[in-house]
């Protein structure tokens, strides 16, 4: 694996002095796709904006594929499209002209196939002469990817791309992101949807209040910190959960008709067959039992959560 | 640091696109100035003021009137190429572009100069069919007129820049440049005012301006030529100074 972007201690404090991002060390493998998780205000889009050339950062270093991001910059933007989490589009030009006016920008030679096949694949070349300000807004995002593909970047930021999308867009754009991918371009996308994360990436970074707190491989993510919940259907409904059970810590549901046990699959003695056995010998039954894995989004709100206690009792003390 | 050309071609034909599509307007505009300013300062106050220097009143204004239209037309077009980018947004694309500052400003300031000279050299014709007009340093008056053209849509630049609402955008040519040019010797010679009004009036930097260019029509002017062209690369050294600190620091343009 070869690391295409290097990010190492990047610091960004505003001239308001809000900090937006702390001592944020990320390095993204050629080829893969990353998910950039983080409740609103976290710091995503800033982290993006300053890899891109919008925002300067305060402190830190940023290297695309080997260049350093400041001094080198032209062969470092030159490698990356981003698609920003707002709609900005000039109003008056056509869509033709404002893609191929993308391509130009980033010094890339005229190619009308390679831009007719990109407009084609975003289902915008029906509409390739309309003024943008005739369009949609989910045109209007389908106009902004193919203006940040329009110079075949090898690195694709795309901030919050599903924000306030239909169902169509983003479907279009989840097959768009996996046929880049098979070409090798590095996709680096940010979301408040855990759904989204989970079914894309390949990798997860969670950023909470300027400092990424996690950065882990998708599923080792689920499996090291996924909790599994085992539920039981009764064979008959209590109505208190009995005292030789307290040991676990139980829950009823479904008016009683369902024990609810909480455990982490990878501990040592998860507890469920010591639990199976003592309700054998006080007699609860039951007719079914399954378990679930929990979801990224469990994981996420239960790391972000952790986080703002930590801020608070620290601010406490 | 000029490398990206396709960058650069890329926003010149962005911004005349821009330009042409009110291509009748901005030809239009600037005739039936010409042609009003002929009807009441070349009919109305140029038959009781036949000669300025020995030069006919009708032909003393026009490169007055040039300069004030350039000017004018110089920093709308310019400050607005810059600032509509920053307000709708799509600045982000040019910021994460691999292009230079001085590429940057090359291509925008390069089409709004080619717009004022073209401006420019319409009130020249427009001119031609109110009085006789002859230019004695042809070049010279090409030169300047370039010149000119490019240091305005500097300083245009810079306050595209600078504002932050449509307001601030308007501020400066309505408040500053219009008045400068018009009390800068665009329609009479420093000569017709009285000694203390020439003192201060020598004060405003357009004077030397309108002076230079007056001065490669006629071959005279208020003040030397050699002044007025230092006054010109003075301006134009300073626009440039100021647009590559902004760059620098990424004033008003990145956060
Ligand atoms: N230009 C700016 N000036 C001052 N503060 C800003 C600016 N842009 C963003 N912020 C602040 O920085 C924090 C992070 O913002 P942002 O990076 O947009 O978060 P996210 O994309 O994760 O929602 C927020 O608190 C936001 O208010
Ligand atoms: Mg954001």
């Amino acid at each position: 694996m070869t690391a295409v972007l290097q990010i190492s201690g990047l610091g960004k404090t505003y001239q308001s002095g809000h900090t937006a991002l702390s001592h944020v060390d990320l390095t993204i493998n050629k080829g893969e796709i990353f998910a950039l998780l983080g409740p609103n205000g976290a710091g995503k889009t800033t982290l993006i904006s300053i890899v891109c050339g919008i925002v300067t950062p305060t402190a830190g270093l940023v290297s695309v594929a080997g260049h350093d991001h400041a001094r080198e910059y032209r062969a470092a933007r030159s490698l990356i499209g981003l698609v920003p989490q707002e709609l900005h589009t000039d109003a008056f030009e056509t869509v033709l002209a404002t893609v191929s006016f993308s391509r130009g920008l980033f010094g890339k030679p005229r190619d009308p196939a390679f831009i007719e096949k990109l407009l084609r694949d975003l289902s915008l070349w029906d509409k390739r002469d309309a003024k943008i300000m005739e369009l949609s807004g989910g045109m209007k995002r389908r106009v902004m990817i193919a203006k940040a593909l329009s110079h075949e970047p090898e690195i694709l930021f795309l901030d919050e791309p599903t924000a306030g999308v239909d169902v169509e867009l983003r479907r279009d754009m989840w097959q768009m992101v996996h046929g880049l991918r098979e070409r090798g371009v590095t996709i680096i996308l940010t979301t408040h949807y855990i759904e989204e994360a989970e079914e894309m990436a390949d990798r997860v970074g969670v950023i909470s209040k300027g400092e990424l707190i996690l950065v882990e491989e998708k599923h080792a993510l689920i499996k090291k910190l996924g909790r599994k919940t085992l539920t039981l259907n009764l064979a008959e409904p209590l109505s208190s959960i009995p005292p030789a059970l307290a040991d676990w810590k139980l829950e009823l549901a479904g008016d009683g008709h369902e024990l609810v046990y909480e455990f982490d699959s990878q501990a040592e003695a998860t507890g469920v067959p010591s639990l199976l056995r003592r309700m054998s010998d006080i007699g609860v039954g039951f007719k079914d039992l399954h378990t679930k894995q929990s979801s990224l989004e469990d994981i996420f709100v239960g790391l972000v959560h952790r986080d703002n206690n930590a801020a608070a009792t620290g601010e406490a003390a | 640091m000029i490398s990206n050309l396709r960058g650069i071609r890329a926003i010149y034909q962005f911004e005349m696109a821009r330009f042409g599509r009110t291509f009748w307007t901005s030809l239009m505009l600037p005739v039936i100035t010409t042609a009003l300013y002929f009807v009441v300062f070349g009919s109305a106050i140029g038959g009781r003021m036949s000669e300025v220097g020995g030069v006919p009143y009708g032909a003393f204004i026009v490169p007055g009137l040039m300069m004030l239209t350039m000017f004018t037309e110089s920093i709308s077009n310019a400050s607005f190429g810059i600032y509509m980018p920053k307000w709708t947004g799509t600045i982000y694309e040019m910021l994460s572009a691999p292009l230079s500052p001085l590429e940057t400003v090359i291509a925008y300031v390069g089409a709004a100069a080619t717009k004022s000279v073209i401006i420019g050299a319409i009130i020249f014709a427009t001119a031609h069919l109110f009085v006789d007009v002859q230019v004695a340093h042809p070049l010279l008056m090409v030169g300047f007129m370039l010149l000119m053209a490019v240091t305005f849509c500097l300083f245009g630049f810079i306050i595209g820049i600078w504002a932050q609402s449509f307001e601030q955008l308007q501020v400066i040519p309505l408040l500053v440049v219009y008045p400068l040019t018009f009390l800068g010797g665009a329609f009479y010679s420093l000569d017709m005012l009285p000694a203390t009004w020439r003192t201060v009036t020598l004060f405003n930097p357009v004077v030397y301006l309108i002076s230079g260019f007056r001065w490669t029509f006629f071959g005279q002017g208020d003040v030397a030529i050699e002044v007025s062209m230092g006054a010109v690369a003075l301006f134009f050294a300073l626009c440039l100074g100021i647009i590559f600190w902004m760059f620098r620091t990424g004033y008003r343009l990145k956060s």
